[in-house]
């Protein structure tokens, strides 16, 4: 069942999507395939594919590495967010600057301050929570808006690009303060890579490393950590931390490719979609990179139900939604069984764990 | 088998009588056709190791559990008992092992709580000394609850079954708790409600006080009933082989007097605040275990145990880097890791959720504490090493269970804790602290781990036991001290003291043991 439930989550949002699509007034079986088939048909589409999945599967290895620490990072978005702002502060200055051999040294700068942007973001709540056991929940998810109004008032203010027809936007990157392109006449940049060596690494950080250890133990029962003299504090930092880097590693590498410059609004939600990847994925990182590219058809699929079906942009944030609603429901049958039978004979698998307890 | 076990010269109805009263779990069956009969006025014991199947049946008495067959008589009549409620309308009462009280609220409010009836408190409060009274038992109903000792709550627990006159008084493992002498008070009582006609069903597996007390005992084992007897006429040991189904091995402990050898384990003068609001603060707390020797430390729960374990075990810092001495190094300022590279191994009083993770396999389980002694190169696990240690643990204890990659979830408590105890002892130790080493586990699993802990000391090992079993710690110990109210008494040797004189240290502390004469004595022993 624990493989099973995702599976039969997606099958059963795509159904109640199809009957969305119908009491709209669209062909179901055509909207599906706009939405899950037709995106994959081009090398271009493909490449697509790739482009939004880096981000998710970045920010969503961090989140479930977190998770497994009892560790809540919904502030995915903002790390995201200040990651672009620190490394997009480093192409603004830098970017040009290197003689007509290029500066090599530009993007490979620029990914650091996104990542240490990022772990900053997240160095915040992990404080709040260490010192003042303010629940990370809330702290991250509140630091999410400061950090997309900090955006908004650098494209609006200080960082706008003078000769941007008063358009909220700084300048274009220049040349060398860009993530290269991978395959010609496509968007996908190294970052594709980046995000594809992550899972590997934090596999055999979870599963093969003492600090994994420390981390599973820590999620699974503080009273055995503190008893193996695990520090729950030390995860604390250490998750947040990660998490955040990596959240601000997808947030540069999103704005030094496909966007190319600080704008507004520069990720669809990247960073709250994440989390239904990490949960989809359960929390572990092969199973997120198929969740991340599911979530990534989903997006790209949404913009094509946009255009080929005139319907709107909000039927993939609530395609997204059914995902993790129904998943959640799925989840409940790994641990329970659903049997008809009259009120006094009814029993739950619990009552296993009941008897392994009292007799 | 004769149930009547008192000269009748007309027939009795029994007030309570279970015909083949069976229960099935999904994975076991707790209670297999059990017959039982209490007659009135009896006090009739359940004996039973751990997993017997005690637990079940007596809920199912109290109508917390539906049995799947089987028939249930009261005072002769047919009954189906549906939820505690009509358990309690019938005349039956239940005091649990683990109390349902409110520490904020007084004892009159909390035995309200339970009785639900429409009364004021005050005049509450004055039944509830009036019934005590009557039972010799002294209780102030205007207190709160929290500033009550074990002994004193169980009362309150008591109290709130006699407030509704019951015919049956269910008592689950009632003496766990008690010193000694607080024992023999809940023994007076209980005498004088069976001379009044109530039953007493007493759940215990402490055979001495089953011969003490009870007219009657049934004997479960797995689930069903291996015998019946009269522990007046029995002695413990064929009870006890009654209860495990073959003869008990015995313990062997060479009693070559441990001559004066190093201290291995060593606090100057602990004091600590407690971090728990209804925590016990600990005062002045100094001994001194040498290596092998078992140094045991008795008292009642509740009266600085938790504190006194964790400022061992390093999850709590000492204020001075001096008050704790490991292997003749400064430790006090160490964190947990850093005192088990010195040799420091520790059993804790909880098994799955502290000594162990139960959603994690058994292999895994090993690393928690094995990985500063050569389990990790570089950061990363050495699993082949770590599997090979994890079988080596099951093979040399006997754990039952599915192999190294079960979940500890699925292993019974005597068989983690049999896994715990290897895992402990596997690495080498120096000094062993073993917190209620054998509490909830059967007898051939605490047979074991009471075997493994003498061994140690013979391996010159220094083992600390802190328990409140003092049948187990006098068969075991060398020196036995006593923890109350966060004091401790100066380490006695076993053999110059008796269960009395440790039971009234138990129940609190004669001023000669605390004063200065005491403190330098204590000094002296320490320093020599």
């Amino acid at each position: 069942m624990t493989v099973l439930s995702p599976v039969l989550a997606v099958l059963l949002s795509a159904i109640v999507a199809a009957l969305i699509f119908a009491v709209l007034g669209r062909d179901p079986v055509a909207a599906l395939t706009a939405l899950f088939l037709t995106p994959l048909n081009s090398l271009y589409g493909m490449a697509e594919l790739g482009l939004k999945a880096t981000p998710l599967l970045l920010c969503a290895i961090g989140i479930a590495i977190g998770c497994r620490a009892n560790v809540w990072n919904i502030g995915a978005e903002g790390q995201f967010t200040i990651g672009a702002i620190c490394g997009g502060g480093v192409a603004l200055a830098f970017g040009g600057s290197g003689a007509p051999e290029g500066g090599w040294w530009i993007v490979p700068l620029m990914l650091i301050a996104g990542v240490a942007g990022g772990m900053v973001w997240a160095g915040i709540p992990a404080l709040l929570r260490t010192r003042f056991n303010a629940h990370e929940i809330l702290t991250t998810l509140m630091l999410s808006y400061v950090a997309i109004q900090l955006l908004g008032w650098l494209v609006h203010g200080p960082w706008q690009d003078p000769q941007g027809f008063n358009f909220p936007q700084t300048r274009q990157f220049e040349a060398d303060a860009l993530l290269p392109v991978l395959i010609p006449n496509t968007r996908l940049t190294p970052a594709a890579g980046l995000a594809l060596l992550a899972v590997p690494l934090a596999s055999v950080l979870l599963g093969r490393t003492l600090a994994g250890f420390r981390i599973r133990v820590v999620g699974l029962a503080p009273g055995a950590a503190r008893y193996a003299g695990f520090s729950e504090r030390g995860t604390v930092w250490f998750t947040l931390l990660l998490s955040g880097g990596l959240a601000g590693l997808a947030g540069i590498c999103e704005v030094a490719g496909p966007i190319g410059q600080l704008q507004p609004v520069i990720s669809p939600g990247y960073g709250f979609a994440a989390i239904i990847v990490a949960f989809l994925g359960r929390l572990n990182p092969l199973g997120i990179l198929f969740a991340s590219l599911l979530m990534a058809l989903l997006y790209l699929g949404g913009e094509g139900l946009q255009i080929s079906q005139q319907l709107p942009v909000a039927v993939t944030g609530v395609i997204q939604g059914m995902l993790l609603f129904f998943l959640l429901a799925m989840d409940v049958f790994i641990h329970y069984r659903l049997r008809f039978a009259s009120a006094t004979s009814a029993v739950a698998d619990p009552a296993a764990r009941e008897a392994r307890g009292n007799a | 088998m004769d149930q009547s076990s008192r000269d009748q010269t007309c027939p009795v109805t029994p007030r309570l009588e279970l015909r083949g009263i069976t229960k099935r779990y999904a994975a076991t069956v707790a209670n297999a056709r059990v017959d039982l009969t209490v007659m009135p006025g009896e006090i009739h014991a359940l004996l039973g190791e751990n997993g017997a199947g005690k637990s079940t049946l007596v809920k199912i008495i109290y109508g917390v559990v539906r049995p799947d067959e089987g028939a249930m008589l009261w005072e002769g009549q047919p009954v189906t008992i549906v939820d505690p409620n009509a358990a309690r309308a019938l005349g039956i009462g239940m005091v649990f092992q683990h109390f349902s009280l409110f520490e904020t609220l007084t004892v009159a409010e909390n035995i309200a709580l339970g009785l639900g009836r429409r009364q004021t408190t005050k005049a509450l409060a004055a039944e509830i000394v009036q019934v005590a009274a009557r039972y010799g038992l002294t209780v102030d109903p205007h207190r709160h609850v929290h500033h009550l000792s074990v002994g004193e709550r169980q009362r309150v627990e008591i109290l709130r079954c006699l407030l509704q006159e019951p015919r049956l008084l269910i008592m689950d493992e009632p003496t766990s708790v008690l010193t000694p002498q607080e024992a023999e008070g809940l023994f007076a009582m209980l005498r004088r409600l069976a001379a009044e006609d109530c039953s007493v069903l007493y759940i215990s597996h402490k055979l001495e006080e089953i011969k003490a007390l009870c007219q009657g005992a049934t004997v479960l084992r797995g689930g069903r009933v291996t015998g019946h007897c009269d522990p007046r006429q029995e002695t413990p040991t064929a009870m006890a082989e009654m209860m495990i189904g073959s003869t008990l091995p015995e313990t062997r402990r060479d009693t070559a007097a441990s001559c004066a050898r190093a201290v291995c384990l060593g606090l100057r003068g602990l004091t600590l605040a407690a971090d728990d609001p209804f925590g016990t603060d600990l005062t002045d707390i100094t001994f001194a275990l040498r290596a092998g020797e078992m140094l045991g430390i008795a008292g009642v729960a509740g009266n600085g145990q938790k504190e006194l374990l964790a400022a061992l075990s390093g999850e709590r810092r000492a204020p001075r880097a001096d008050t704790v001495a490991i292997l003749d190094r400064d430790a006090g300022l160490l964190d947990v890791e850093a005192r088990r590279r010195l040799g420091l191994r520790f059993i804790p009083e909880e098994r799955v959720g502290r000594g162990a993770v139960g959603e994690m396999a058994l292999a895994e389980n090993a690393l928690l504490t094995c990985y500063p002694n050569g389990y990790v190169s570089h950061g990363l696990v050495r699993f082949a090493k770590l599997r090979g240690f994890a079988a080596d643990i099951i093979a040399r204890f006997g754990v039952r269970a599915a192999g190294i990659e079960a979940e500890a979830d699925s292993l019974s408590g005597g068989n983690m804790q049999k896994f715990i105890v290897g895992r402990e002892v596997g690495t080498d130790p120096r000094v062993l602290i073993a917190a209620h080493p054998t509490w909830g586990v059967d007898i051939g699993a605490a047979l074991a781990i009471r075997q493994a802990l003498i061994d140690l000391c013979e391996a010159g090992v220094g083992v600390l036991v802190v328990s409140e079993d003092l049948a187990e710690l006098f068969e075991i110990c060398d020196r036995i001290a006593v923890l109350h109210g966060g004091r401790l008494s100066p380490p006695m040797p076993t053999a110059g003291t008796t269960v009395e004189e440790v039971g009234l240290l138990m129940g609190g502390m004669p001023a000669a043991l605390t004063g200065p004469a005491a403190a330098a004595a204590t000094a002296a022993a320490y320093a020599g």
